[in-house]
C-alpha cells in the first residue's frame, strides 16, 4: 500500500488518511459568485498540486505536495511550515 | 442483419465495408468540431447529422474511437434517480436505448433485466421509499422489496442474517438494463460517418483559440482547425479542455476501477448493487461477473489499478455471492471520471460563445449517451437549450441550485 509521511505521525498507510481538497484561501469580502467558486469549483490540475490532507485517526490536518499524474506524494508540510513558505512566495 | 450473416458467412472474401470514415487530411475549417470520440461525442455527431442536416462536422480524439470511459464502463443503465430533473432526463435516455438496435440496424445487445439496489440499514430503506415515490410519480418503475421478495428474485444472493451487514430490503427497478458499450459508440459513429461526418483519431486538441469572447479554432497535433462551434465531450479530461478555453469547472477527476471474473453458466439475471458495501455485481451475457464499486479516495489522472480497491470489491462481492470465492479474476482496469459535487452532469452553454460543455459524467454517464447526444445536438443546431437539460447548466452552481443525486448514485452508477 502507498504510504504517506504525516508530519505528526510519520509514515502511515494512505488508507489512514482523508483527502481534504485543493489548498486555497477563503475568499474575503467577496461576492456570492466568489463564494460559489470557492465552494464548488476546482483547478483539477494534471501535475504538481498542493492539497489538504487529514490523518483520520488523530484528527490531524496538514498540506501535501502531490503529482496528480504519476500518483506520487512529493512532500508534506505542517500547516505552519506551509503558510510561512506561502507568505515568502 | 441476420441475412447478412448467412450471406457473408458463405462467401470466401468478406463483403463488409469499413464502418468509419477512413483517415484523411483534416480540413481547414468545419461547422462543428466535437472534441472527444467517446459515446457522447459520437452521439452528438449522429443526431446533428440525422435531425439537423449538419454534416460538416469533425470528431477529434487524441486516442481512438470509444477508448475512454465508454470502453471501461460497466454498462449499468437505469433511471431510478432522486431529483425530478434527473429522473426525467435518464428516463428519456432509457427509452432511446430500448430502440437503439433498430435505429442503427446494429445490435447493441440492450437487455432490460432489472436492477436491484440493496438496503442494509433503516436509513437506506427511507431513502429507497423516497426514490420509489419520486420514480413512480414520473413514470419510472421502481418499488420497495422485502427480504422474501428479494430471495425469490435473486436466489443466488446470500440472505444470511448473521452477515456483517444483513440485507434488510431492496429497491427494485424493473426498467434497469444493460447494453454492449462498444456497440453503442460504434453504432453512433457509423451512422454519423454514413451521413458525412469525419472521425479523426490520434488528433489531440492542445489549445483553443478565442477572440471577441467566441471560439474561433482549435489547435491540434495535426495543425489548427477553424470552427463555427466547438463542443467538448472528454469525460475525465473535462477540466483540462475547459482550462484551454479559460473556463473553470466544478469537477474533480477520480479513478474508478472495475474487474471481471472467468465465465460461468447464466445464473444471475438482474443487476445487483449494494451502496453500503460499495460494490455492484452483474453477469454479462457471456457469463462473466462484472464487479464495480465506488471511486478511488483521492483525485488522479491515471488509470492505474490498486490491490486495495480490488480487495474491497472482492470483499463486498463475497458477502453478497459467497459462491464466487473460487472465481478467478480475468481482467481489471480503471477509467478517470469527472466527478461533480452534486453527482449530476454539466450540459449546455459555457462562458465562451459557441463553445459548449458536455461534462461532469463521473461514474454515471454511459446511460445518458443517447439523450445527451440528442439534446446537445439540438442545442448546437438551434442555439436554444432544450428544457430537459436546462437545469444542468454550469450556471446552476452560481445560482446555488445543485441537483443532488449523491444518494441515488454512489456505488450504483
Ligand atoms: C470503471 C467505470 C465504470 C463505469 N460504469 C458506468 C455504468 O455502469 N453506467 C454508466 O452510466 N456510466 C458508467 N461509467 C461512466 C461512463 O463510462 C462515462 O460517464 C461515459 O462513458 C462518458 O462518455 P464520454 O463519451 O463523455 O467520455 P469517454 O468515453 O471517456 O470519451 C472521451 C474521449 O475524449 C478523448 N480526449 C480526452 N482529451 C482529449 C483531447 N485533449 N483531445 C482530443 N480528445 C481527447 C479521450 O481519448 C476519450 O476517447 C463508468 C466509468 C468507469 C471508468
Amino acid at each position: 500500500m502507498k504510504r504517506l509521511l504525516c508530519p505528526a505521525n510519520g509514515y502511515r498507510n494512505i488508507s489512514e488518511f482523508t483527502y481534504g481538497g485543493e489548498y486555497r484561501l477563503e475568499p474575503v469580502n467577496s461576492s456570492e459568485r466568489d463564494w460559489a467558486d470557492f465552494v464548488y469549483f476546482d483547478d483539477n490540475a494534471a501535475g504538481i498540486v498542493f492539497e489538504w490532507w487529514y490523518h483520520t485517526a488523530t484528527s490531524y490536518w496538514f498540506v501535501a505536495q502531490r503529482n496528480t499524474v504519476s500518483d506520487e506524494i512529493i512532500r508534506t508540510y505542517t500547516v505552519a511550515e506551509f503558510e510561512s513558505i506561502e507568505r515568502d512566495r | 442483419m441476420p441475412f447478412d450473416l448467412i450471406k457473408n458467412g458463405l462467401r470466401s472474401a468478406s463483403a463488409r465495408k469499413p464502418h468509419f470514415s477512413s483517415a484523411r487530411d483534416l480540413k481547414k475549417h468545419y461547422d462543428v468540431v466535437i472534441i472527444g470520440a467517446g459515446g457522447h461525442g459520437a452521439a452528438i455527431a449522429y443526431y446533428l447529422a440525422k435531425y439537423h442536416g449538419i454534416t460538416d462536422v469533425a470528431v477529434l480524439d487524441k486516442a481512438y474511437l470509444g477508448g475512454g470511459n465508454t470502453a471501461r464502463n460497466t454498462a449499468v443503465i437505469r433511471s431510478n434517480y432522486l431529483t425530478e430533473e434527473g429522473i426525467k432526463f435518464y428516463r428519456d435516455s432509457l427509452s432511446l436505448f430500448a430502440n437503439l438496435s433498430n435505429e442503427f440496424s446494429y445490435n447493441v445487445m440492450f437487455e432490460q433485466r432489472g436492477q436491484l439496489t440493496l438496503a442494509h440499514s433503516d436509513a437506506a430503506i427511507r431513502n429507497f421509499r423516497w426514490r420509489a415515490e419520486m420514480n413512480s410519480h414520473f413514470g419510472v418503475r421502481s418499488r420497495l422489496l422485502d427480504r422474501a421478495e428479494i430471495r425469490e428474485l435473486v436466489p443466488s444472493l446470500s440472505m444470511n442474517e448473521s452477515a456483517r451487514f444483513p440485507i434488510v430490503g431492496g429497491l427494485w427497478h424493473a426498467d434497469g438494463a444493460t447494453a454492449r458499450h462498444d456497440a453503442v459508440v460504434w453504432g453512433y459513429m457509423r451512422g454519423a460517418c454514413e451521413r458525412g461526418v469525419e472521425l479523426h483519431q490520434l488528433t489531440e486538441v492542445q489549445g483553443i483559440d478565442i477572440s471577441d469572447g467566441a471560439v474561433q479554432s482549435v489547435q491540434t497535433n495535426r495543425g489548427r482547425v477553424g470552427c463555427k462551434i466547438a463542443v467538448q465531450a472528454v469525460a475525465g479530461c473535462s477540466s483540462l479542455l475547459a482550462q484551454m478555453a479559460g473556463i473553470r469547472l466544478p469537477i474533480k477527476t477520480f479513478p474508478l476501477q472495475a474487474m471481471v471474473t472467468q465465465p460461468y453458466k447464466p445464473l444471475l439475471v438482474p443487476l445487483v448493487s449494494s451502496p453500503h458495501l460499495h460494490v455492484y455485481v452483474q453477469q454479462t451475457s457471456r457469463g462473466e461477473f462484472v464487479i464495480g464499486g465506488g471511486s478511488d479516495d483521492y483525485p488522479l489522472y491515471n488509470t492505474r489499478s490498486t490491490l486495495e480497491q480490488k480487495e474491497s470489491l472482492a470483499d463486498g462481492t463475497l458477502e453478497l455471492f459467497p459462491f464466487l470465492a473460487q472465481a478467478k479474476i480475468l481482467r481489471q482496469w480503471a477509467g478517470i471520471t469527472d466527478m461533480t459535487p452534486d453527482y449530476s452532469p454539466i450540459m449546455g452553454p459555457s462562458p465562451i460563445k459557441n463553445y459548449y460543455l458536455d461534462a461532469g459524467w463521473g461514474t454515471w454517464g454511459f446511460k445518458a449517451t443517447p439523450i445527451c447526444g440528442q439534446t446537445m445536438a439540438q442545442l448546437i443546431a438551434t442555439g436554444v437549450t432544450p428544457d430537459l437539460i436546462r437545469p444542468f447548466d454550469l450556471e446552476r452552481f452560481y445560482r446555488f441550485q445543485a441537483l443532488d443525486e449523491t444518494g441515488a448514485t454512489a456505488a450504483s452508477h
